[in-house]
């Protein structure tokens, strides 16, 4: 028997990732009309990292409800199996090229190239290790991310550590900080380098205060001690420039210690593509169809840029999915090219460019807390759009709409600032 | 009764217990940690140095050239990634220039071929990225990259091949002189005989030797501290860059790695502790400043690990290589160790001759082993091939490097046989890449813990108490 040849070897979108980005891309797609679409995932189940996401606070906006991430992963399962939207598990990408050919391996097919009508990038993203930190000291068994510990808590039923020191505020951080508090560890303390928190303002409360689990803000951990298994974290509190200061300098015994300090979007399959990434993103860049400079190759979700909610991530991916569809079907319709511009108060917006006249919705996160701010959308210095806002926070994903009315104007660039009262 | 035991399982004593194996099957190496390669060899610059750095007439410099000119045969034999890459010791000033004449000169005497003075447009139309302030260097393209645990792996791995025994855990308490050669105990009750010892215990060889009542020098460690950046760096520099030694001490070296990482490192730093590589914040920022004279646009946010190495440095400044009453050390191998490394093993074997022993040459001895890297080598149509028969191979683990359950198992499988995280690591570079583990370990895990029979809670990272989980969940 022949190996691979009786397959089919070309589809009309194929979408890479089937976490939550990706089935919403794909459902978006199939009800736009399309029906030759395929998912590849690496993993041997649809729903990504919502798998280990046993918490709940998920599908809020998305279906007005409150689901735990698995819930909310099946009900976009449902909706792809319902479709009979065709997925391929345990596949992993290892290539893709401009002309959106895909090459992919897994133990059915061997390695195997696909043609491409429309690709979606859905890969999403990992969080960043010890060794991109510099923490100095020894290098024991005992420190994990975050996420890796979710992973053996939440999948495998297994504990990592019982006595816990957490680095780094990000959400996933505070989720495991309260879980592992549930598994009768004892977590204490999460240190923040910065002097707010990156998590949301609600997983502050129910995972930290809740449980009285202290929050050390602009402290950082400093060493690492321990031969075989962590056994100390030696933690200082750090200046402005975030220096630590060593008169601070305390040590907590712990045997392990998790680092929730930040998460990287997975772009390796897109900068092997050619693909230009937004160096404060390190996601593509995009125009408002979610299209990345390479004609006809989409990207959503946590690969794009890191979402706070999933729910956004389903609402990038509908765009994303649907844009798919009238690019296959010739109708991408561009109409405009106006660059969107911040200021350095604004980190960045996605999407970066606007190719189309329709009302677009910006997403983007600011640099630093800014408390009774105007956020300003200005053509020239032709005010557009400004409103107050009580507080924008790095924690915290920001939304602005930009109107027809607005983008239609001269066609020059429009800049998004936030103006101090 | 073996003929012989090779104490410590580095690049040096794999080397040596491999080359024994060309003339006898009664060879045992013993470790006292939970897999080869777990000391100096694991981290150092891995470098194959040219040789115009030692003085002339010195072990060091007599065996580093003879060394460096066995390397690549014997990387393609054991399968061991090798690449010549040529190396530069760059120079910021005349006095700079005056010393890389003298190395110049002290190379050619060492018989170190090719080397050339450069002068600061030279080196930079051979390095674009090197360093402004840079003005001469010395270019030897006989220098050259290995990776040292990948070599040692190899050795201990075709001496297991060849017959040889491996015993790990194996921490050597006490040495006994008998009528027919030596009596071995170990710290856990083990004991084994030999008409022969050899002792290439790295950091603690003195005490070894001391032991046997072979003393009379002294090993003490040199830190050095390491940086080691993404694959997306690799390729900053082609050569190994290498600061001109001056009043301002040695500055570190820059080089890409044979997996295509750059390395940066290492400082030199004199310390009591024979286990204490822990790396510090004085010692990082060094590196970070010397490597950037050297080379300019190092991306240090693409940093992946920091690491520290211990070098083994000898009492008597050269490496301390003896043989007596069928007892023989190689002690002091520091820099340049790892190149020498094929020579020291020949050389201990010309030591043993001379001492009077018996070594007829196998006629079933197998030189050659499959690189542990092989898959990735194959074609498209040959992976296919083998995915058909083994579909493991097909089922990426490691994503940042593109490693497979099949290479995966491949490796636990292949003797010296992984029984930790980090040995898994070093056989098959899962969990090496930019995130480190955070996606693949629980997989390796589970994959180490199918093949060892042993529970999820009980596999380490390293041996000893460095265990990964520490129990069960509530409820599972």
């Amino acid at each position: 028997m022949a190996y691979l040849s009786d397959e089919k070897i070309s589809f009309g979108i194929v979408i890479v990732g089937g976490g939550p980005a990706g089935m919403a891309a794909a459902v978006a797609a199939y009800d736009a009309g399309e029906r030759d679409i395929l998912i590849l995932e690496r993993d041997n189940a649809l729903g990504g990292i919502l798998r280990q996401c046993i918490h709940n606070g998920f599908g809020l906006h998305r279906f007005g409800e409150e689901l735990t991430g698995p819930e909310y992963a099946y009900k976009y399962e449902r909706m792809v199996e319902e479709r009979g939207i065709a997925y391929m598990l345990d596949t992993m990408v290892i290539g893709i090229d401009k002309e959106r050919n895909l090459t992919a391996v897994n133990r059915d097919r061997g390695i195997f190239t696909i043609k491409c009508g429309a690709i979606i990038l859905a890969m999403g993203c990992r969080e960043r290790p010890r060794g991109a930190l510099n923490i100095a000291g020894t290098r024991p068994a005992g420190i994990y991310t975050a996420g890796t510990a979710q992973k053996y808590v939440n999948m495998k039923g297994y504990m990592p550590g019982r006595e816990v020191v957490i680095l780094g505020s990000g959400d996933i951080g505070l989720i495991m900080a309260r879980r592992m508090t549930l598994e009768g560890a004892s977590v204490k303390a999460v240190c923040e380098l910065m002097p707010y928190s990156g998590g949301l303002a609600r997983n502050i409360e129910q995972c930290l205060n809740d449980f009285d689990i202290p929050l050390y803000l602009s402290t950082t951990v400093v060493e690492i001690h321990g031969k075989e298994r962590v056994e100390a974290v030696t933690v200082a509190e750090v200046d402005e420039r975030r220096r630590p200061k060593l008169e601070t300098a305390r040590t907590i015994p712990c045997d392990t210690l998790l680092l929730s300090c930040g998460l990287i979007p997975e772009n390796e399959l897109t900068k092997d593509a050619g693909i230009p990434l937004d160096a404060i993103t390190n996601g593509a860049v995009v125009n408002g169809d979610r299209e990345t400079d390479v004609e006809g190759i989409f990207a959503c979700g946590n690969v794009l840029h890191v979402h706070d909610l999933v729910d956004y991530v389903s609402e990038e991916a509908v765009i994303a999915g649907t844009s798919a569809v009238r690019y296959i079907r010739g109708e991408s319709g561009r109409d405009a090219d106006i660059a969107l511009k911040t200021d350095g108060r604004v980190r960045y917006t996605v999407p970066q460019r606007i190719t189309s006249l329709k009302d677009t919705v910006v997403y983007f996160r600011v640099a630093d807390v800014y408390k009774d701010a105007y956020l300003v959308v200005k053509r020239g210095e032709e005010v557009l759009y400004k409103r107050k806002k009580q507080k924008l926070a790095p924690g915290e994903m920001e939304t602005v709409k930009l109107t027809e009315e607005m983008l239609k104007g001269d066609g020059g660039e429009l800049r998004l600032s936030i103006e101090m009262a | 009764m073996l003929d012989y035991i090779v104490i410590g399982a580095g690049v040096v004593g794999g080397l040596v217990a491999r080359e024994l194996t060309r003339y006898t099957d009664k060879v045992c190496i013993v470790e006292k940690e939970a897999d080869v390669a777990m000391g100096a060899t694991s981290a150092n610059s891995a470098i194959v140095h040219a040789g115009f750095d030692a003085k002339e007439g010195s072990l060091k410099a007599r065996l580093n050239v003879r060394g460096s000119e066995m390397m690549e045969e014997l990387a393609t034999e054991l399968g061991v990634k090798y690449k010549r890459n040529g190396s530069l010791v760059v120079g910021f000033s005349d006095e700079d220039k005056k010393t890389l004449e003298d190395l110049l000169e002290r190379g050619n005497k060492n018989g170190v071929k090719g080397l050339k003075l450069l002068d600061g447009g030279e080196v930079r139309a051979l390095e674009p990225n090197i360093g402004e302030g840079v003005s001469c260097a010395l270019y030897a393209p006989t220098g050259a990259i290995v990776c040292p645990y990948e070599l040692c792996i190899a050795a201990v791995g075709s001496a297991m091949d060849n017959g040889a025994r491996l015993e790990h855990g194996f921490e050597v308490k006490k040495i006994e002189k008998i009528d027919t050669g030596y009596r071995v105990f170990a710290k856990d009750g083990r004991m084994l005989e030999a008409a022969y010892v050899i002792n290439c215990a790295g950091a603690y060889s003195d005490e070894v030797a001391e032991m046997a009542g072979k003393g009379g020098f002294s090993v003490h460690p040199r830190r050095g501290e390491y940086m080691l950046l993404d694959r997306e760096c690799g390729s900053l520099v082609r050569s190994t860059v290498f600061r001109c030694p001056s009043k301002m001490g040695k500055g570190v070296l820059v080089t890409p790695t044979v997996d295509g990482n750059l390395l940066l490192g290492p400082t030199a730093e004199d310390i009591s502790d024979k286990d204490d590589t822990s790396t510090t914040v004085e010692g990082l920022a060094r590196v970070r400043a010397l490597a950037s004279e050297q080379v300019s646009g190092i991306g240090f946010g693409k940093v992946i690990t920091s690491f520290t190495g211990l070098r083994s440095v000898g009492s008597t400044g050269d490496f301390i290589i003896s043989c007596e009453d069928g007892f023989v050390s190689c002690a002091g191998i520091e820099s340049p160790g790892l190149s020498a490394s094929p020579a020291i093993a020949k050389y201990v074997v010309e030591l043993l001759v001379a001492s009077g022993a018996r070594l007829d040459e196998r006629e079933d001895f197998i030189p050659t082993r499959r690189a542990m890297h092989f898959f990735s080598e194959l074609s498209v149509e040959e992976k296919n091939a083998l995915i058909k028969e083994q579909p493991e191979y097909a089922h990426m683990i490691c994503r940042c490097e593109g490693i497979s359950e099949g290479e995966i198992l491949n490796a636990i499988r292949t003797e010296p046989r992984p029984r930790t995280l980090d040995g898994v690591k070093r056989r098959t570079r899962a969990s090496m890449g930019r995130c480190q583990g955070g996606f693949c370990t629980p997989y390796i895990v589970e994959l180490l813990a199918a093949e060892l029979g042993v529970d999820y809670t009980e596999v380490t990272k390293s041996g000893g108490g460095s265990y990964i989980n520490v129990g069960r969940t509530k409820e599972a």
